[in-house]
């Protein structure tokens, strides 16, 4: 099979729970108290536990693949096996090419060697030869941008110039198999970019990427497809959208669960276009948000809140029904309530999500918050970036020609803007 | 393990790196720089000198330039032995971070760390180049013998070192009875007297491995005589199962690393 780059076969992973002996002092012990008492042994099958189970998938030359999942899922422990520095307990896993793992940066730097000695530790540590590092050694001070301060002991650098420099020096790996852990979020706005056009480069590149990451937006971004990891099993293999919507569903519908310790509870959100419920949207266009409220007991001066935020948490848009006119609401007991926001979805390409607040508004009491809600895609044909689409429009253009006679400039100038003034 | 070993051979470039970092920390961190390298062994050779003029006084004899060149001889070799032990058996849960998160073959850490003593031992032995010298201790053709019995030590130490790594990664306190064993060896060891000083019972004393090697050293350099043949294919023989038990322990408790570390 020489379209596959990685293969995991029924991969089962278990570790031991509590403490295990790590002195002689401890163990000898232990192990002459065990000969008299049999019954600790079978105990020891309860202090064990299963990472991973029965996990199979294969991940093609050349393509992106995901790993999702909630917290304890086991994709650490998924990183570590396709990084092989740990061995299923059962199962096996085949890799076709030179594995590179950008994992938690700047493992290998030494705090009081220079920037350019870690340079060549940590290249050799990911594998590059020292031949191949001296060749790209300019380009990697360059990406980092820590040209000033490459003979400076690294103790003496930020966290952000520490990891940008590791960053750095991994992307300059040619791997054929690249894995991928929270990294892409080191560095100001501008290294970021930075970082992820590398990452697109590497993968045009014909390099095979696995992205573990909590980061929804970036696996969303590069990812064709992905794996959804819960409690430790592959809870869905697919495209990259239905695997992630999958997984938003599932941690909003874990909202409901407990409904009914609150005086006044959201009992159901859904997103829709004009057809009908809905997730995916097009920039500009329109969707309503139906909300339903359900009281237990009776409460008075009720607002309820939509705000929207990113895929990085941070709130990109708030409203209220106070806010909008509409004063205050009182339910009396077991009433329902439903409300409908209208809105125009102005936003960039990405992924968002509203999340509804109800709260009492003159003493700011919160009854129920659901955050995230839901969640939508927006996406745009316009190549815009960040957050918000303002619909851009070049109206005009003009070069002023600096070296050639004024005469000549002012003649160009008014048929371009002639030209332009057409758009 | 021909596959283990070829890996191994790829990875070269990161057993280079690893001692160069080990051997630039050690005297990035020191403020005496390359001194560090001279101090120990320049304490080891004035102590033996101490024990080797107490004995003088004692037996009645006189305390000539040649037993000086042979505790001096005799004195690097051990303080080489004992940092690379010493730094290897530390080498790998103090690098927790790799150890834990990379790949490669993890036997490079305690093999760096004694070639990084090797590196020490050369800065000293120009030290003790100018000692003899100095001392006019003269030389012979039996000075070859020399770099394959420092071979011998090196091969002994990486054995040696691997398995204490190993065994300190599971077993925290492997650490100390180690210092504790390094500690008392000079007295199991002929470092400060000669074996020929027990007469007939300096044989029990070759059994440890370590003396036909530092015997051997201070006969074919301090005395200008070749060593003791059939000891030293003893000590050879220990070194060689020493590095190959080491890698086969090593290597089957390598995958359980990472997770236990």
């Amino acid at each position: 099979m020489p379209d596959v780059a990685l293969q995991m076969e029924h991969v089962y992973k278990k570790f031991r729970k509590g403490e295990t002996f790590n002195s002689l002092r401890d163990l000898i012990p232990a192990l002459t108290g065990r000969m008299f008492r049999q019954q600790e042994l079978s105990n020891s099958d309860r202090r064990e536990f299963w990472a991973l189970q029965d996990i199979s998938f294969e991940v093609k030359r050349g393509e992106a693949f995901g790993i999702i999942g909630p917290n304890g899922a086991g994709k650490s422990t998924m990183l570590k096996l396709l990084s092989r520095v740990m061995k299923p307990t059962r199962g096996s896993i085949h890799v076709n090419g030179r594995v590179s793992a950008l994992i938690e940066l700047a493992a290998g730097f030494h705090p009081d060697l220079t920037g350019r000695e870690n340079i060549h530790l940590y290249g050799t540590i990911l594998g590059m030869g020292r031949r191949e590092i001296d060749a790209k050694f300019d380009g990697i001070v360059e990406f980092s941008g820590l040209a000033e301060f490459i003979d400076t002991p690294v103790k003496r650098y930020s966290s952000g110039m520490y990891a940008r420099l590791g960053f750095s020096v991994a992307a300059h790996v040619d791997p054929e198999v690249l894995l991928v852990d929270e990294v892409l979020s080191v560095g100001d706005y501008a290294f970021q970019n930075k970082c992820v056009k590398r990452m697109k480069e590497v993968i045009c590149g014909g390099a095979t990427v696995l992205f573990v990451s909590h980061n929804l937006k970036t696996v969303a971004a590069f990812c064709h497809r992905c794996l959804l990891l819960e409690g430790g099993r592959a809870a869905r293999i697919g495209p990259a959208d239905e695997v992630i919507s999958a997984y938003l569903k599932r941690s909003h519908l874990a909202h409901i669960a407990d409904a009914d310790s609150k005086l006044v509870a959201i009992s159901q959100v859904t997103v829709r276009n004009e057809h009908g419920e809905c997730a995916r949207f097009r920039s500009g266009e329109k969707a309503w948000i139906d909300i339903e409220l359900r009281a237990r007991k009776r409460c008075s001066n009720l607002s309820l809140t939509l705000y929207i935020t990113d895929d990085e948490c941070q709130n990109i848009f708030d409203t209220s029904t106070e806010r909008l006119g509409h004063g205050t609401l009182t339910l009396d007991e077991d009433d329902v309530y439903t409300c409908t926001f209208g809105l125009t979805l102005n936003m960039a390409t990405g992924i968002f999500h509203p999340s509804i607040l109800i709260y009492r508004y003159d003493t700011q009491t919160e009854y129920d918050r659901w955050a995230p809600a839901t969640t939508i895609y927006v996406s745009s044909h316009d190549d815009v970036r960040g957050t918000v689409h303002c619909f851009p429009k070049v109206v005009r253009q003009e070069i002023r020609q600096a070296s050639a006679a004024n005469l000549a400039a002012m003649t160009t100038d008014i048929k371009e803007d002639e030209e332009c003034d057409i758009i | 393990m021909k596959e283990e070993l070829r890996e191994l051979y790829r990875y070269r470039e990161l057993l280079y790196m690893l001692t160069y970092r080990d051997i630039k920390v050690r005297y990035k961190q020191s403020i005496m720089g390359f001194l560090w390298a001279v101090l120990m062994p320049v304490l080891i050779v004035l102590s033996g000198i101490v024990v080797r003029y107490a004995y003088a006084l004692v037996s009645g004899r006189h305390l000539g330039t040649a037993d000086i060149a042979s505790v001096a001889v005799k004195s690097l070799p051990w303080a080489f032995l004992v940092s690379s032990i010493r730094f290897s058996c530390n080498s790998l849960i103090g690098n927790q971070n790799l150890v834990t998160k990379v790949y490669f073959p993890k036997e490079i850490f305690p093999v760096a760390a004694v070639l990084a003593s090797l590196f020490d031992l050369f800065v000293a032995s120009v030290a003790l180049v100018i000692l003899l010298l100095v001392i006019q201790t003269g030389w012979s053709a039996n000075l070859v013998w020399a770099p394959l019995l420092l071979l011998m030590l090196v091969v002994l130490a990486c054995g040696i070192g691997m398995i204490v790594s190993a065994a300190s990664l599971f077993f925290r306190d492997v650490k100390f009875i180690v210092e504790v064993l390094l500690t008392f060896g000079i007295f199991f060891t002929p470092v400060f007297f000669d074996v020929r000083m027990f007469g007939d019972e300096g044989k029990w004393l070759l059994l440890n491995p370590v003396s036909p090697i530092l015997e051997g050293l201070s006969a074919c350099i301090a005395r200008q005589q070749p060593p003791d043949l059939p000891w030293l294919t003893y000590s050879f023989g220990f070194g060689l199962a020493a590095l190959l038990g080491g890698y086969v322990f090593f290597k089957h408790l390598e995958p359980a690393f990472a997770e236990s570390i």
